[in-house]
């Protein structure tokens, strides 16, 4: 039943683990909440990476997904208390108000909630295609956020809600986040996936193939937004806080922007994109404060970091279509043939 | 016996009609071929046929079936399959995925058990990856099994085009000029191809050419159109002789 590749693999999810497991205990808590981020976006960026990367549909409305997860996890995990604490312009709806959920299931039926969504959504715009999909899922992710903003006694409006429990942990963000990796390997290697990239490559052959186009591209819909609820659920934990701000276009952009920087439609490479970007993040944020240049100081703009990252994804796009991978995989056979150039070079 | 007949079928696009009461007979087992000059509707049939359009009016009996304005992945699923005029290869995919993802559709696992692999689902995939490298084997491109599909010569991306039209297993195959922009030797050799296909796999053709070597040399039966309209249909001897199809391609003295 088992192989030597397959030990091999399993070998390299322990590694993983005993790694993430001696970073949770040393790493100090500002560093631990920057490790958790970087599981959060793989996350995110491996869920954006099915629709976009797999099936080529330009899908903008990430945030929107990752909204609706994030409130229902929340609102199922609040306890009564601080619901009535929080919900104090108006109160909460009744059936929500004594709900109070462990974080598991919370997180699973965010993304179900979402997937849900995702699937209703999609009936009426995978009808579109290219430039017109990205502009139906843009103006989805809004209408959530406006959405979230007037129905005061269900997401408590603008005002957001506040005290969440922190659930999350390393054990939580990198678990679900080795899970959703090996998900997209086994996904891409099975026939569904293939089927999922013919779409991408050619429509109208995909069809003449005999793949029903709306199945397939309302599945990879489906597995996108279910993935972003939990991700967006597992922010919301982490955060502590949310509201509807937080799920502006800027969300979507900075998982777009992994996953363009990483390669569309490869796994490693969003994976490491994925940890690049969200270190830089913080790294970067004396670009936010003012900087002293010597001869001149530069006051604090905040949103800096920002604009760095829109040069890197321009010059990406203009020079560097293919991202850090392509749609190459770090796989076993990638790192022998890596060495065997790299030897060839050396003789 | 005829596996595909149309009932005067009509295309019509706003006040163009692109085909006009036209009436295919293609008997099963048989080698047709559909010629006329360019803008004759031959490619507007096969997207009736195949379901990308629905005909205005008239109906498609396949295999006894009425499938007039069907949907596409249905009628490939009933069996028939196609291959296109300008390639359609799944670009960046290997030419084994190619042929491996139109096995997708006869595929009876859920997309739950496929990821998680299970025994059931890997029986399948393996008895899929045998099947597809047999037929490789067959069409004679297995030792290029790894490439991307775009790297292969011309002549072997139509061919690999037909081998992932095949591998539906269909009982009707429909070649869009297949020989477009292959030199006389290709052309020859596609001949060959073509019947060599109908016999090991048990198939009808029905093909679109301008080649008239290669139809000529192949069809039992030919239709001639000429804006829409079928003008004549015979074996390739009545259809060299044939007054109206000369008068189409070449003009006629006034």
């Amino acid at each position: 039943m088992f192989n030597k590749k397959s030990y091999i693999k399993i070998a390299l999810i322990m590694v993983a683990v005993i790694i993430l497991a001696i970073l949770n205990s040393t790493l100090g808590r500002y560093n631990l909440r920057i490790l958790n981020l970087a599981g959060i976006y793989i996350i995110l960026g491996l869920s954006l990476n099915i629709i976009n990367g797999f099936t080529g549909l330009f899908s903008l409305g990430h945030a929107g997904f990752m909204a609706i997860g994030a409130y229902t996890s929340a609102l199922l995990t609040m306890s009564p208390a601080q619901k009535s604490i929080n919900f104090f312009v108006k109160p909460i709806v009744p059936f929500l108000a004594n709900v109070e959920m462990a974080f598991l299931p919370a997180l699973l039926i965010g993304g179900i909630v979402a997937a849900i969504v995702g699937a209703i959504l999609a009936a009426p715009i995978l009808r579109l295609k290219d430039d017109y999909l990205a502009i139906a899922t843009l103006g989805f992710g809004e209408i959530i956020r406006v959405i979230f903003t007037n129905t005061q006694s269900l997401t408590n409006g603008a005002l957001g809600l506040k005290g969440l429990p922190s659930y999350t942990n390393t054990g939580y963000t990198w678990g679900i986040a080795l899970v959703s990796i090996v998900f997209m390997f086994s996904l891409r290697k099975s026939s569904y996936g293939k089927a999922f990239m013919a779409i991408r490559e050619d429509e109208i052959a995909a069809e003449s193939m005999g793949i029903d186009l709306f199945k397939h591209k309302l599945l990879s819909f489906i597995m996108g937004s279910f993935f972003a609820g939990i991700g967006g659920a597992l922010l919301a934990h982490l955060m502590g806080t949310i509201d509807p701000l937080m799920f502006r276009f800027l969300m979507t952009f900075n998982i777009l922007l992994i996953v363009v920087l990483g390669g569309i439609g490869s796994i490693s490479g969003t994976v490491i994109s994925a940890i690049v970007v969200t270190i830089s993040m913080e790294w970067l944020r004396f670009l936010d404060g003012p900087i002293d240049l010597g001869f001149m100081v530069i006051h604090s703009v905040p949103g800096m970091r920002m604009v760095l990252f829109s040069l890197l994804l321009m010059i990406v796009i203009l020079y560097y279509q293919h991202g850090l991978m392509g749609q190459d995989e770090i796989t076993l056979e990638f790192v022998k043939e890596k060495l065997k150039r790299f030897k060839k070079k050396e003789a | 016996m005829s596996i595909l007949r149309t009932d005067s079928i009509t295309m019509k696009f706003g006040g163009l009609t692109a085909v006009s009461e036209l009436n295919l007979n293609v008997p099963t087992n048989g080698i047709v071929g559909l010629i006329g000059p360019n803008g004759a509707g031959k490619t507007t049939i096969f997207n009736m046929i195949t379901g990308v359009y629905t005909p205005t009016t008239g109906n498609i009996i396949f295999d006894k079936k009425d499938i007039t304005g069907m949907k596409s992945h249905l009628i490939t699923k009933k069996g028939i399959a196609r291959t296109f005029q300008n390639i359609r290869l799944f670009k960046d995919l290997t030419v084994l995925d190619n042929v491996m993802i139109a096995n997708h559709l006869r595929l009876d696992s859920n997309i739950i058990s496929s990821i998680l692999r299970t025994p059931d689902y890997r029986a399948k995939e393996d008895h899929i990856l045998k099947k597809s490298l047999h037929l490789l084997d067959q069409i004679g491109l297995l030792e290029y099994k790894d490439d991307k599909a775009t790297s292969l010569p011309y002549g072997k991306q139509r061919k690999l085009e037909i081998a992932r039209a095949l591998a539906t297993e269909p009982k009707l195959l429909l070649l869009d000029e297949p020989a477009a922009g292959m030199n006389p030797q290709e052309s020859i050799e596609l001949m060959e191809f073509v019947k060599e296909i109908r016999d090991t796999f048990d198939l009808t053709i029905l093909m679109i050419e301008h080649h008239m070597q290669v139809i000529m040399g192949v069809c039992e039966k030919i239709y001639v159109l000429d804006y829409g309209v079928n003008i004549a249909e015979g074996n390739p001897e009545e259809i060299q002789n044939n007054p109206k199809v000369i008068e189409a391609y070449l003009g006629v003295d006034e």
